[in-house]
């Protein structure tokens, strides 16, 4: 009995999950969102304020208040609709599926047209000409693309710039996920070139007086708004505000208003940029996980190799130093455990590249190592407590010191002990690896996401990738479970 | 080989060792008995600095001990002092991560860095000496008590020290297994090895010490050779103690 009403109770708890989900999402059924627009007398749109200026973002004079040449266009739209717009927040990457979920009405955030997304969903008209702009290190001698054959160049994710640098196997793609970032790193020199959408290039790029815009314009393309496949009726009333918006000047004074009319879009456009046919999973593909699962894998143990001696270090400078010896392993262990280990990637590999300069396999195995550490010394710390009082006595009456001590007695002793959490640590550092892909590195879940990409799904991706994580946790929980066995013959379990 | 004087030791406002003053000769076999909570663990703790002591000093195998000893050489001095002076504790304290043979030879590879095939050796020969020379390979949870008490004497033994110090050895032990301890020791003492023992077996203070000290609140309430404190105890303490411990 008891158990049925904790049965029903659970099912009536997803019954009322289910129905605050369901609440949540504005979804109409496919082909009626422009009447559910009207009759709620509202427009929902997705973007990301990461993009930042010029496209959606916080007022700096007024944060609660969102601004930029988007949110001016999707207004003016909509008033022609007779309706209010209203933005939602959704990471840049997931505006697409999100829409074909039914999340919002429509995606407006530099929303490229390309021939994959026309594919997959309705675009409008454009409403934005941008130029693809490459950037190097000012006094380099590089006039193109073709120029950099052998160097890796900057761009973001999932973007055109992405796809050209892809069509060029010569060049190395290495692929950010904020604006900043980029021209950072081609400052720096981790990379000799960064090629992005002009918006971007002139905000970020051209204005640093050690990078140098090249003039021409490396391709070409438009901006549009992305809207349901079935919604043809929405497509056209959008077309029409747009139209509407050009042949009275609007589109022309927002663009003004924000620094953005230039010549281009004017000029006669021709077609829309590179297109590259979903992949499925072949062989390729396969092999391009099996190095990202090396990646990981290298990390992983790197990183641990570097927790494990200076966890230790920590325990036992917490547990034997001397005051400031303790003081100090204590702020480490806080410091470290207390902040996110994606911060702390990001403050080692830009935060402090004017003091070190670290590659981002580097940075990735020195931050996750330094971080794995602060755990690693809390474990030992337990364990050295754990070893009988005796068992130091002992050493000490035999002459041996306190170096000797720790050494021969207590460490092999508190490993021991650790095992089973270390083993447990091991495989959260192998699943936290896939952090360090804020860093540019390309391990398995950055693999994964990018599949998904380009194989328009993400089923079979999520699937290889959770294998692989499996296949690299399983044979190493194992090795420690046998030496845990061997090491630890006298550690049976109590009987209760 | 020990002289003690006027040794004292607080814990708190308590007084756990009470002016204490003593003489042990080369070769002697000295029986610590007396009412728990006494200070018998306690002095002979003392006696390698295991235990800190506030007044008094001692001196054993030839190194001298005093209060607060924390300069560097006062602890180099304590560790040469150890390599001299071996002890055996009533839970034996044998590494659990090392076979029995590693458990003795570790000491004095790592403290008095002999060659490995010395230490093995003679690591050998004391297993065969406690009879236990066919468990060399065995892992001290896979012994029992009295051998694995038998292979902490071996560790002890294998620093070549002046003079051992037993706590309580057979205190952990079924009364079956306390005779192998016990045989050790009695070659160990027929052996002209200088020994304190901690120890509530009468007979082993009666057969084979040289000397008993009846230990009661702090102080030697009763020093004499057996015969004399054992079977004709003067102190009230001493006779109230055998008379309990008889019955």
């Amino acid at each position: 009995m008891v158990a049925y009403a904790a049965v029903n109770r659970g099912l009536v708890l997803i019954a009322l999950a289910c129905a605050l989900i369901a609440c949540g999402t504005s979804a109409d059924p496919a082909g009626q969102t422009l009447a559910g627009i009207q009759q709620r007398g509202e427009i929902t749109w997705g973007a990301d304020i990461q993009g930042g200026e010029p496209f959606v973002y916080e007022d700096p004079q007024n944060p609660s208040q969102l601004i930029g040449f988007e949110v001016d266009i999707m207004n003016g739209i909509a008033r022609r609709l007779g309706v209010k717009a209203r933005m939602v927040q959704y990471t840049w990457s997931n505006l697409v599926p999100s829409l074909e979920r039914g999340d919002f009405d429509v995606v407006m955030n530099g929303l490229e047209s390309t021939a994959e997304r026309r594919e997959r969903i309705l675009l409008s008209d454009p409403y934005y000409v941008y130029a693809e702009t490459l950037t190097v290190r000012a006094g380099e001698p590089y006039r193109s693309l073709f120029d950099l054959t052998g160097r890796s160049v900057g761009t973001l994710n999932q973007t055109v710039a992405h796809d050209i640098l892809l069509a060029i196997p010569t060049i190395e793609p290495k692929v950010y996920e904020g604006n900043e970032e980029p021209y950072r790193d081609l400052e720096l020199g981790r990379t000799d070139g960064v090629l992005l959408d002009n918006i971007i290039a002139d905000r970020y790029g051209c204005i640093n007086k050690a990078l140098r815009c090249l003039p021409y314009d490396v391709a070409r393309g438009v901006y549009v708004i992305g809207i349901r496949k079935g919604d043809a009726d929405l497509k056209k009333a959008i077309d029409g505000a747009l139209a509407e918006m050009r042949k009275d000047g609007e589109l022309q004074k927002i663009l003004e208003k924000h620094k953005l009319w230039d010549h281009r879009q004017t000029e006669q456009q021709t077609g829309g940029g590179i297109t590259r046919p979903a992949r499925s999973f072949d062989g390729e593909m396969l092999w391009q996980f099996l190095q990202a699962a090396w990646v990981t894998l290298k990390i992983s143990l790197l990183a641990f190799l570097l927790a494990v001696p200076l966890g230790m270090l920590l325990a036992v400078g917490r547990v034997y130093g001397a005051t400031p010896l303790r003081v100090a392993a204590r702020i480490y262990i806080e410091v470290f455990r207390g902040t996110p280990v994606l911060l702390q990637l990001f403050v080692l590999y830009y935060g402090l590249s004017d003091v070190i300069q670290l590659g981002p396999m580097e940075a990735a195995i020195l931050g996750l190592g330094l971080n794995y550490a602060a755990y690693e010394a809390e474990v030992y710390r337990g364990a050295l407590l754990a070893i009988p009082r005796g068992q130091s006595e002992a050493a000490r009456a035999l002459g041996m010191g306190p170096w000797q001590t720790l050494r021969h007695i207590m460490i092999p002793q508190a490993l021991r002990l650790a095992l089973p959490p270390m083993t447990n640590d091991f495989v959260s550092l192998l699943k936290d690896s896939s952090l360090v892909s804020v860093i540019t590195v390309i391990e398995l879940t950055k693999r994964m996401t990018i599949a998904a990409v380009d194989m328009r799904g993400w089923l079979i991706p999520g699937i290889a990738c959770a294998a692989m994580y499996l296949l690299l946790s399983f044979p190493l929980s194992e090795l420690a479970r046998r030496l845990e066995r061997r090491l630890a013959r006298d550690q049976r379990p109590h009987t209760l | 080989m020990i002289s003690v004087r006027t040794l004292s030791k607080r814990h708190g406002d308590r007084q756990v060792l009470k002016d204490v003053s003593a003489d042990v000769a080369k070769g002697e076999t000295i029986a610590i008995v007396g009412p728990s909570g006494g200070g018998k663990s306690t002095l002979l703790r003392c006696l390698n600095y295991l235990e800190t002591f506030d007044e008094g000093t001692v001196e054993i195998a030839g190194f001298k001990l005093r209060p607060n000893m924390t300069s560097r050489a006062d602890i180099a001095t304590i560790r040469e002092m150890r390599v001299r002076v071996g002890m055996v504790f009533q839970q034996f304290n044998l590494f659990p991560h090392l076979s029995a043979i590693d458990n003795i030879t570790l000491a004095p590879r790592i403290v008095k860095q002999e060659a490995p095939g010395k230490s093995l050796e003679r690591g050998l020969e004391l297993l065969a000496k406690v009879g236990l020379r066919d468990r060399a390979g065995a892992f001290p949870h896979e012994l029992s008590g009295g051998q694995q008490q038998r292979v902490a004497i071996a560790r002890a033994l294998a620093q070549q020290p002046d003079v051992m110090l037993f706590d309580e050895p057979t205190s952990a032990l079924d009364p079956e297994m306390r005779d192998d301890v016990m045989e050790v020791m009695k070659d160990l003492a027929a052996g002209g090895m200088t020994m304190l023992v901690v120890t509530h077996e009468m007979q082993f203070a009666h057969d084979i010490a040289s000397r008993v000290w009846v230990i009661d609140q702090g102080t030697i309430a009763e020093d004499g050779p057996p015969s004399q404190v054992v079977d004709n105890p003067r102190t009230a303490v001493a006779r109230e103690f055998f008379s309990r411990i008889r019955k």
